[in-house]
């Protein structure tokens, strides 16, 4: 009887313990929320969206070049990665047996682990130390390789859930192959497709690590792919660990608005597909 | 003889997946303007042999064939046929109702339609409510045209993805066990469509169901561990089956 | 054979040219080869990738060859150039962040699959998926500004109070530390580890924690008996996918470690890692023998991780495919 309690108080215990982790994970999240809106939400004015920032001294100023930047990087990946990652996928789904569609796959899972100051490195490499100038291209060619595996293997799974009878009674309709697979089989997962690659742009939108050496940044407005140029994320870390007080508080509304762009980004691709794609066949 | 040639026959037929041997040397006819029944139990080759009818089998793993099948006297496996303009001729609809989902019910039907190039809108139209017609979903259907497709019930899908493979005039109509998802009254209403279309077209219809293969068809084919064991007019099948085996499947002693 | 329908002479063909079913497949291959393309844009890229960080470290690596790992000396002026401490950074740091990372995400995996009400599994996992979301620099900032000056302040002295006859937890307190970048990494991976536990755990079929519930065991008992048995290698797959994150994990690491080329015995010292090393000194690099060095290290760094999330990877398949791997 005493070894029953005993065991059940055991399990009681290891629920209690795990609700407390629950508490300590999600603490995190809630903390830096609330430090960002309390040390962020200060600076921020219609100012800051729209002007450049000013000399260490004075006050005011604002990231309009950096929100321009990281929206023309960010932009130009998506140009590049978002189709190069669906056409990939779709190539992996439909030629799953190919030995480049192995390969591909695989390789694609050694890209998504690869850290992404590696890819910025391959990007100076491949383009900075070639041209032998920094540059917002070389940025958005980090960004959009980083991009490209994350498209590929969502586009691959949701086409892999696509009911194979679908894909048959577009056939037998005299569909072509690639007809089939755009219209109908892409067409059905579209959404989740969409979803994706708005979670794998909010993803890139964040990253400073790839972008320290190859768009470098910059204090001007720019819209030359061909020099330096800001982004909302090199803003925040070059001012974040700069000397000055008024720095500081600059990083954290530039961090608040980069937060922001990403958290609405993400909730947007989790919204755009509820509610669809949810019974069919 | 004076019968006419057949419109669709398979001349020595073998179909493969792989290693095994799904449908062995078949030689069947099917006449213009009839329901030819393929019956048989489960994995009997005859849905395999269907799906040969049309080139879909090979779309299959390792599906592959001996022998021909004949469209008017046509081999459909000649070097310079194109599957895609077959399919066209020969329509199919299978077990489970799929009309696409991101398509409206009115595009359901002008898909095939559309893959010949434009047409006018008038023209489209035209055919659109001809097909549901045919298909008798029209009046259920032709005040929301432009609602999802899914939004029917099973049997009303079923019908409208017979609305569509008949949109593009085909001369034969596949039928892989139809109503096997369908409730009594969705069964009963398709059965009476089969029964309607042979006007026009050439049917061949897999069933598991007895009762239906007698109800609708002209013919009825037997088939068995991937053989065609006997095939004539479904009322001598039905009374008077020459082949022990056939008898013994239809008054359910196997199968 | 059977009776057959079929006239022994069936209609002549029409002869050919003449066919009323012929068509071109030109579409299909036309878009067989626009998908190969995009299909070879990964296999090209990382070739590549090995192919430039290979030349771009050529130079360090005639010159150092293996001794790279092993040297201590990171003095770009006097060019000698050695990463075993920044090696070691990476590790220790990566791994005492799994050291905090991985119960606390366990214990959230498990608590949402089997003990949490069904009205708040999904927002809870959701809530800390969010944490995923969260820009690596925004790690740092709030690590610069809120995090280290509580560690600072209480943490810190707290352990070196109690724990202090450990050398873990000896000697100056800074600030910007290994442990303090090993707190941030573990913050930043438990997200991942724990929907990749989740997921793993979620595999579990039904049967097997009845099975053990009808044995009269507690849920926990259950848990412990049936569940993670079988969700073993799931779960260190999981935990190695996340050892992958830390391990490249740039830009809250560089804010914290306090980068200083050292090996410390002590927690509370700065260290370095790899990732942070080429963070700082890559654009402020001058001479090629520092880029070579530089590109070495993100050379090894990407032999690192590559070996890292291949086990990670191999592991989670057997899962998928094996149900359930190794039983004990």
């Amino acid at each position: 009887m005493n070894r029953k309690r005993l065991r059940r108080w055991k399990s009681n215990l290891m629920v209690g313990l795990m609700i407390a982790a629950v508490v300590v994970a999600v603490a995190p999240l809630l903390f830096i929320l609330l430090n960002l809106v309390v040390k962020g939400a200060g600076s921020l004015s219609f100012g800051f969206f729209t002007r450049m920032p000013v000399p260490a001294g004075e006050t005011g100023g604002g990231v309009a070049h950096a929100i321009v930047g990281t929206l023309i990087m960010v932009g130009m990946a998506a140009l590049v990665g978002v189709p190069l990652g669906i056409g990939a996928g779709l190539f992996s789904a439909e030629f799953p047996g190919t030995r480049l569609a192995k390969a591909s796959r695989f390789l694609a899972d050694v890209m998504n682990g690869t850290p992404s100051i590696v890819v910025g490195v391959f990007a100076w490499t491949l383009i900075v130390a070639r041209t032998k100038q920094f540059s917002a291209l070389a940025g958005s060619a980090a960004l959009a390789m980083l991009m490209i595996p994350m498209v590929m293997r969502t586009t691959e799974e949701l086409i892999k859930l696509v009911p194979h009878s679908l894909r048959e009674a577009a056939l037998a309709l005299g569909y072509p192959r690639w007809r089939t697979t755009v219209s109908i089989v892409l067409r059905t997962a579209l959404p989740g497709i969409v979803t994706g690659s708005l979670l794998a742009v909010a993803r890139v939108a964040g990253e400073t690590a790839p972008l320290l050496f190859t768009a470098l940044g910059s204090q001007f407005f720019s819209l030359s792919v061909n020099e330096p140029m800001a982004a909302l994320p090199l803003t925040v870390f070059q001012y974040a660990t700069g000397p000055y007080e008024e720095w500081h508080q600059f990083a954290w509304a530039a961090a608040l608005v980069l937060i922001i762009v990403v958290m609405v980004l993400s909730l947007a691709a989790r919204l755009a597909t509820r509610g669809r794609f949810t019974r069919h066949g | 003889m004076a019968e006419p040639p057949p419109r669709l026959a398979t001349v020595h037929l073998t179909a493969v997946y792989g290693k095994f041997t799904a449908v062995k040397d078949v030689s069947l006819g099917f006449r213009a303007n009839t329901v030819n029944a393929l019956i048989g139990p489960s994995g009997c080759g005859k849905s395999t042999f269907l799906r040969t009818l049309n080139r879909m089998h090979e779309l299959s793993d390792g599906g592959w064939i001996t022998g021909k099948v004949l469209l008017d006297g046509e081999d459909i496996y000649g070097s310079r046929v194109s599957p895609m303009q077959l399919r066209r001729r020969i329509g199919m609809v299978f077990q489970k109702p799929t009309p696409f989902p991101t398509m409206s019910i009115y595009d359901n039907v002008a898909a095939g339609l559309r893959l010949n190039g434009r047409r006018p809108r008038g023209e489209l139209d035209e055919i659109v409510e001809r097909s549901l017609r045919d298909a008798a979903l029209w009046e259920e259907v032709k005040d929301r045209l432009q609602a999802s497709a899914l939004a029917l019930s099973g049997g009303q899908q079923q019908r409208l993805c017979i609305a569509r493979s008949i949109a593009p005039r085909p001369q034969v109509v596949l039928l892989d066990e139809p109503t096997a998802s369908l409730d009594p009254g969705g069964t009963q209403r398709i059965e009476e469509l089969v029964f309607e279309l042979k006007k026009d077209y050439t049917i061949v219809i897999v069933t598991h169901n007895m009762q239906q293969a007698a109800r609708v068809s002209d013919t009825t084919s037997f088939f068995y561990m991937g053989a065609m064991i006997e095939s004539g007019p479904t009322r001598q099948i039905f009374t008077a089956p020459r082949e022990e085996r056939t008898e013994a499947y239809i008054t359910g002693r196997f199968g | 054979m059977a009776t057959t329908i079929l006239p022994d002479a069936p209609a002549p063909a029409p002869a050919e040219g003449t066919s009323t079913l012929a068509g071109s497949r030109r579409g299909d291959r036309l878009f067989k080869g626009v998908l190969t393309v995009a299909a070879l844009a990964v296999p090209v890229l990382m070739a590549f990738l090995v192919y430039e960080l290979y030349v771009g470290s050529r130079l360090a690596i005639e010159r150092y060859g293996l001794g790279f790992v092993a040297g201590t000396t990171w003095d770009p002026v006097a060019e000698e150039f050695g990463a075993a401490p920044l090696i070691f950074g990476t590790l220790l740091s990566s791994l005492l962040a799994l050291v905090i990372a991985v119960p606390l995400s366990l214990g959230v995996a498990i608590y949402l699959t089997e003990f949490a009400p069904r009205a708040v599994r999904q927002p809870i996992a959701f809530i800390i998926e969010l944490l995923a979301a969260i820009p690596s620099v925004v790690y740092g900032l709030w690590g610069i500004f809120v995090l280290i000056p509580l560690l600072k302040a209480h943490v810190f002295p707290f352990l070196r109070d109690t724990l202090g006859f450990l050398p873990f937890f000896q000697g100056p307190i800074y600030g910007p530390s290994m442990l303090a970048a090993s707190i941030i990494l573990a913050i930043m991976i438990m997200p991942f580890i724990m929907s990749v536990a989740r997921e793993v755990l979620l595999a579990v079929p039904g049967s097997q924690r009845e099975a053990a519930l009808a044995l009269g065991a507690t849920r926990w008992e259950a848990v412990v008996s049936a569940i993670l048995p079988y969700a073993r290698s799931g779960i260190l797959g999981a935990i190695i996918l996340g050892l992958g994150r830390a391990l490249g994990e740039t830009m809250a690491v560089t804010m914290l470690i306090g980068n200083r080329h050292e090996i410390a015995a002590s927690l509370f010292a700065p260290g370095y890692t790899m990732a942070a090393v080429i963070a700082n000194e890559f654009s402020e690099a001058a001479t090629d023998i520092h880029f070579a060095a530089l590109t070495y290290v993100a050379l090894v760094l990407f032999l690192v991780t590559v070996t890292v999330n291949a086990a990670a990877r191999l592991l989670i398949w057997r899962v998928g495919a094996g149900g359930g791997g190794k039983r004990s």
